[in-house]
């Protein structure tokens, strides 16, 4: 227990940081995946056989390539990428990018695939009766009209926010995709800890400083393990609260 | 860039072994921790699921780093220990990294096999009971060829998590795709080309687990 104090005597308060710190790399992440799935599920749905490709190609490739070798891609060639971009414009010195922005990046760019394929499934499942309720409403004329064109090609197209759209579609999707959501959550908050990679101080990171200078491995990455669980354990309690709200027309 | 294919191919091939092996002990290490689930008895009902949570809540980095530093630690640091079989298995990263992965294959097995036996309609083994079949082979013939039909789909993503899982290896000193991946870009600086080929060699064999899954899932269904 000692080896747990906080202030210079112990690792409590270095760990209790990291545990902050893996907190804020998740919600980012999870936060920068949902960016990702709200380009790429449009994409998936859409009715364009090369724009559905494009968020197949997207979500194949992150869910088959190891999310480590994901890490390490972002990681060493992040950094070479802008020093190569940095050198033809005359800067020859060493850049390194900042941990928590490559963390958060690639881990948000793996639960983004996984939130993809989670959206797409709930906006599959709902009925198709709805839409023709909602058109025989009236429902389905676009609140903007704002469509951005180039060379008569519509790149972008924000039509599909209708009334229809917000007190229709969303929450009866939200309902289907929150539980599969936790799952992507629990994968999510795992994946943070290969970031130890690249030298931001996390759970397992501050876990593998204190274990090398106190010689006691054991001890302190059993104590992340439990740390894990516990984060997993009140999260889970969290989401499940939000599940029983979606649900209560149910 | 073209000379280091050779090197990933070899390398490949310690990452197909370790998933080998982790998959086999896990299905076994599984198969059990399901039939525990399954009993009325809650001291071992409770143990099951006690294991499986653990294993589920916790990344695979850090039970590869318990098992691999903590537990090599331990036993290296007493002599008694030091002498036993414990220690000629554990002072090996490859074996470490087994256990680690057959432990967590094995508790996402034993969810997947646990539902897909609660998912068997019980009129099947009444059936079975009423035509006078033992509840040993009621269990071998007529539950587990039912279970492994029902549990394909998952078990395939475990396969394809698992396949994944493998890479975690380097990080305790082994040199399978990623590792060896990562030593030819610290000595050739080119990173952005070799994790795109190590990349495309594990999309690859995830492309090849896909289909033999379709294919098995089609021919063992039931219509």
């Amino acid at each position: 227990m000692e080896l747990l104090a906080f202030g210079d005597t112990g690792w409590g308060d270095e760990l209790f940081r990291a545990t902050l710190m893996t907190i804020a790399v998740s919600i980012t992440a999870m936060i920068i995946g949902f960016s990702f799935a709200a380009i790429f599920t449009p994409l998936k749905l859409s009715k364009y056989k090369s724009l559905n490709l494009v968020a197949n190609i997207y979500t194949t490739v992150i869910r088959g390539v190891p999310e480590l070798l994901v890490i390490y891609l972002f990681f060493f060639g992040g950094s070479a990428a802008i020093m190569y971009v940095a050198s033809i414009f005359g800067y020859k010195e060493y850049i390194e990018i900042n941990a928590f922005i490559t963390g958060s990046f690639s881990i948000g760019i793996i639960s983004g695939a996984y939130s993809t394929e989670v959206f797409r499934g709930a906006v599959k499942s709902i009925d198709k009766g709805q839409f023709e309720a909602s058109k025989a409403l009236g429902l389905v004329k676009p609140f903007y009209e704002i469509k951005i064109r180039w060379k008569k090609i519509t790149i972008i197209n924000f039509n599909f926010i209708t009334p229809h759209f917000l007190k229709v579609l969303v929450p009866q999707m939200l309902r289907l995709a929150i539980p599969n959501l936790s799952n992507v959550w629990q994968i999510t908050l795992k994946d943070t800890s290969l970031i130890m990679v690249t030298g931001l101080v996390e759970i397992m990171r501050q876990s593998y400083i204190a274990a090398g200078s106190t010689r006691d491995p054991l001890f302190f990455y059993s104590f992340a393990a439990v740390l894990y669980l516990l984060l997993t354990f009140f999260s889970m309690k969290l989401i499940n609260k939000l599940e029983v709200k979606y649900s209560r027309g149910y | 860039m073209i000379s280091s294919f050779p090197k990933l191919l070899s390398a490949t091939v310690i990452t197909l072994k370790l998933l080998s092996a982790s998959l086999i002990i896990g299905l076994f290490v599984g198969l059990l921790f399901a039939i525990l689930r399954l009993n009325k008895n809650i001291f071992i009902n409770k143990f099951a699921y006690g294991y499986s949570y653990l294993f589920r809540g916790t990344p695979l980095l850090v039970q590869i780093f318990i098992i691999y530093y903590g537990l090599g630690n331990l036993i290296g640091n007493n002599e008694f220990l030091k002498s036993s079989l414990l220690w000629t298995v554990l002072k090996e990263p490859y074996w470490c990294a087994i256990i680690a992965f057959a432990l967590n294959t094995g508790a996402y097995t034993s969810e997947i096999l646990r539902s897909a036996f609660q998912t068997i309609k019980p009129g099947m083994i009444e059936a079975g009971k009423s035509l006078g079949i033992t509840s040993k082979i009621i269990f071998y013939k007529i539950q587990i060829p039912i279970a492994i039909r029902q549990s394909l789909p998952a078990y395939g993503n475990e396969i394809i998590l698992m396949l994944k899982g493998t890479s975690l290896a380097s990080t305790v000193t082994l040199m399978d795709l990623t590792g060896v991946a990562k030593y030819i870009v610290s000595t050739t600086f080119k990173p952005i080309e070799v994790f795109i080929i190590a990349g495309s060699i594990y999309l690859f064999m995830t492309f090849v687990i896909h289909n033999l899954i379709k294919y098995l899932e089609k021919k063992y269904s039931f219509q």
